[in-house]
């Protein structure tokens, strides 16, 4: 098997993936100011879910009752299930809301059941934001001093650092770009559970690309004359089956998250499984390869002799 | 057999026995075998997050302007007063952590009316002085008081109008007798004599012997009220109650008619001028507003924790299932240290004790997934090492040891990505994110011991005890190998 030889067409479909996605991400920004839908709490603002006992009022029910007690708020109703609404708003107050139930209340004839409320102060969702921010880059700088570190007893170990950058980068503009699709179809808000997950990808991500790297480190003692590309792709076979059985490990039990998991997860599950295939995908067919073209220098070639390196 | 393993062999059987006593018990109790009573007690029930259980939570912010820097106590001091007051109106197991410079993150478990919780933290505090007979209170002691008791089901005057209410009844009626139940002595209802309303201000200064003291002068009609009152009540003990908290219950010395006072009472400077800060600014050193507030009905929670328990046994199975079915005898060892795992881990769940929320348990159901990794790299070494002609001895020492720095490397990524995650959730108050975060860094700490230590001293011991180097195919090899 050679993965190394093919390293282009890897490349190509992983352009494949993030290109839609980050075409997503900018119709979004047009349409919105924001690459991502994002929920208050981010934006600030109030979610409320509420059930209701019997058959649910029409929507304009629901917005009336928040415009009677809460005429600046903005609400949007959107059906939960089947007995229930989520509405988002513009932040309220618990007394408001208080107002706002027992309104419905006396109108509806079964029980009505308040789910859950959260309300997010605007400044609170900005500062959330610039320090999730904050957090992805902080998350890189770390693992790039780590992977330095750890890969320094061999030539160029900062080429290391960065190809796992790179690879962690590619996961996380697949995960915003699925996002971003998620949203502009489904609707889905990125929420503080979002930015969880996608952290955690980017830990997974380096997780899997150290596991390949680690054996590179490995066959360079042992293997000191094998030239360059033929060692990192016997270095990737001989992790693949290790790969492929963590991932599928992995898969079970996040799998198992979303189908049994419940509602209230379920998305944040979803960006896990992409986050983690993406993750297994680059550090194979992206991490390793692009320590091969770095060491060939390949960028001196592309616009020259194109075939060449898909040859 | 090898006395190393047989060592480790105690040792895990030991912890995992420690590990299920803990999973299977709500309370663990270490007796003194000399006498009865218990040496250590903790309770271990397991503790689950507001997302789960339902509830509230909060998150409060100093209500000043960016620039304005907050020392260090006031904001503790804060959380203090405000947690009091949440005690006060009967809330069980409230929650109170500052978080960051300027922010408190606040739980309620279980209550039902959060509309009315969120408003009493917002009040500004009640500063009384309270007629308290011949008892000398001690600082910190809970009272009640007649002045707007918002227990007191047949009071008419709510806790937000007070003023209008202590005009009309200032110095009248100056008994300190017990007015509740005789049966509850505890329950003493003492009369107010006038609230910090009357109060224009206090700041520190020195008594007589030169210890710190804080001093306040009053509003004229202030002043009227409390001669009336240090005439009439001289040698008794005038209580300075703070959100029904007794500050200090001096003595009456003698009739105080210019309207100022001074408050005495062995005081360090920095605890006079906190109490000083107390009675100037009503009550909170910081005044604070809520930035984000969430509530979770109880039955959302209930559904949740079921669901995500059948994900986890369904997850879990599978698991044991593949690792049975791909790996043979070296998997069956496997699961037997994911199961160790599981039980591991849910004690030290308890014990820490770690909150348990919704993505904490994702968390940890993930981490499922990742224990097993450790086990999955040192298996496929050890095939390779089998394969290439070692006898299954050497091949399982080098496959440890090989497999180790792979091993090392990538569960410390994780770790650095768990803590910055943990950062991050602690500023905000996030209790989610942290939660994860945490879950998913023991889990990680757990699943290395596992599945180096436990993996490693199984697959030993049964090969001590059986012929298994005569079976390639119990380690997914074929015969020919």
């Amino acid at each position: 098997m050679n993965i190394i030889r093919n390293r282009y067409f890897y490349f190509l479909i992983s352009l494949l993936v993030i290109i839609p996605g980050l075409i997503f991400l900018i119709i979004n920004w047009v349409n919105t100011g924001a690459p991502l839908p994002l929920g208050i709490d981010f934006t600030g603002g109030s979610l409320l879910e509420i059930q209701f006992e019997g058959s649910r009022p029409a929507p304009d029910v629901i917005q009336d009752a928040f415009l009677k007690s809460a005429p600046e708020s903005d609400p949007i109703v959107q059906p939960l299930g089947e007995d229930s609404y989520a509405i988002r708003s513009r932040t309220i107050d618990d007394a408001t809301k208080g107002q706002i139930v027992s309104e419905l209340e006396s109108q509806h004839e079964g029980t009505v059941t308040e789910l859950a409320f959260s309300s997010v102060s605007p400044a609170i969702g900005a500062e959330v934001t610039r320090a999730a921010g904050i957090a992805i880059l902080m998350a890189a700088a770390a693992i790039l001093l780590y992977i330095w570190y750890a890969f320094r007893g061999i030539e160029h170990a900062f080429r290391y650092g960065t190809a796992a950058i790179i690879a962690m980068l590619h996961d996380v503009f697949v995960v915003l770009g699925v996002e971003a699709m998620l949203g502009y179809f489904l609707g889905w808000q990125a929420d503080a559970l979002f930015l969880t997950a996608l952290l955690t990808v980017i830990g997974f991500s380096v997780h899997d690309t150290i596991v390949v790297f680690d054996r590179i480190r490995e066959n360079s003692h042992v293997y000191r004359r094998l030239n360059y590309e033929t060692l990192v792709n016997h270095s990737i076979v001989q992790t693949l089956d290790r790969s492929i059985n963590t991932q599928l490990t992995v898969m079970f039990t996040l799998f198992a998250l979303a189908l049994f998991g419940g509602e209230s997860i379920r998305h944040f599950v979803i960006i896990l499984l992409v986050g983690i295939f993406s993750g297994t995908y680059s550090s194979i067919f992206n991490a390793a390869p692009i320590l091969v073209v770095w060491e060939n220098r390949e960028w001196t070639n592309w616009f020259r002799r194109p075939e060449r390196s898909r040859a | 057999m090898n006395r190393n393993n047989t060592n480790w062999l105690i040792l895990i059987i030991f912890l995992l026995g420690i590990a299920l006593w803990i999973d299977l018990s709500k309370e663990i109790t270490l007796a003194n075998p000399f006498n009865d009573t218990a040496l250590f007690t903790r309770n271990v029930e397991a503790r689950l997050g507001l997302d789960l259980r339902g509830g509230l939570q909060t998150l409060l912010e100093a209500d000043l302007p960016e620039s304005a820097t907050i020392a260090s106590g006031e904001l503790e001091v804060t959380r203090q007063i405000l947690e009091s007051r949440a005690n006060a109106l009967g809330v069980s197991e409230v929650m109170m952590q500052t978080a960051g410079e300027r922010r408190i993150v606040a739980e309620f478990p279980g209550v039902s009316n959060p509309e009315e919780v969120v408003a009493s933290l917002q009040q500004t505090g009640l500063l009384e002085f309270v007629d308290m007979g011949t008892n000398p209170a001690a600082p910190g002691t809970l009272i009640k008081t007649d002045f707007a008791q918002s227990e007191d089901s047949n009071s008419t005057a709510p806790a937000a109008t007070p003023t209008t209410d202590l005009a009309a009844t200032p110095t009248t009626e100056p008994t300190a007798e017990p007015t509740t139940d005789p049966n509850q002595p505890a329950e003493t209802i003492y009369h107010t004599v006038m609230t910090g309303a009357d109060l224009t201000d206090a700041f520190v200064s020195t008594d007589q012997l030169g210890t710190p003291a804080v001093s306040f002068t009053l509003t004229s009609e202030g002043a009227v009220i409390f001669s009336d009152y240090t005439s009439s009540h001289r040698s008794q003990y005038l209580g300075i109650v703070l959100d029904k908290r007794v500050i200090s219950a001096p003595v009456v010395n003698e009739p105080i008619t210019d309207g100022s006072g001074i408050i005495s009472g062995n005081f360090t400077a920095a605890e006079a001028n906190q109490l000083a800060i107390q009675l100037r600014y009503g009550s909170l050193p910081v005044p604070v507003k809520v930035v984000e507030s969430r509530t979770v009905g109880a039955t959302l929670g209930e559904e949740s924790v079921r669901k995500s328990l059948i994900a986890g046994v369904i997850g879990l199975s599978v698991v044991i299932l593949f690792m049975l079915l791909y790996y043979r005898l070296p998997g069956f060892i496997a699961d037997l240290a994911l199961i160790s795992y599981a039980i591991l881990a849910l004690a030290l769940f308890k014990l820490v004790p770690v909150v348990l929320t919704l993505p904490g348990i994702a968390g940890f159901i993930l981490s499922i997934g990742m224990a097993v990794d450790a086990n999955i790299l040192i298996f496929e070494r050890l095939k390779e090492e089998l394969r290439a002609g070692r006898n299954l001895r050497q091949a399982i020492d080098l496959g440890w040891s090989r497999a180790w720095p792979s091993i090392r490397d990538s569960n410390t990524s994780t770790l650095i990505t768990c803590l910055i995650l943990y950062v991050f959730g602690n500023t905000f108050g996030a209790s989610i994110v942290k939660g994860f975060s945490v879950t998913l860094a023991l889990g990680v700490g757990i699943s290395l011991f596992t599945a180096i230590i436990v993996t490693r001293t199984f697959l030993h011991l049964l090969l001590d005890n059986l012929k298994l180097t005569e079976h390639p195919r119990w380690f997914g090899l074929e015969e020919t190998a």
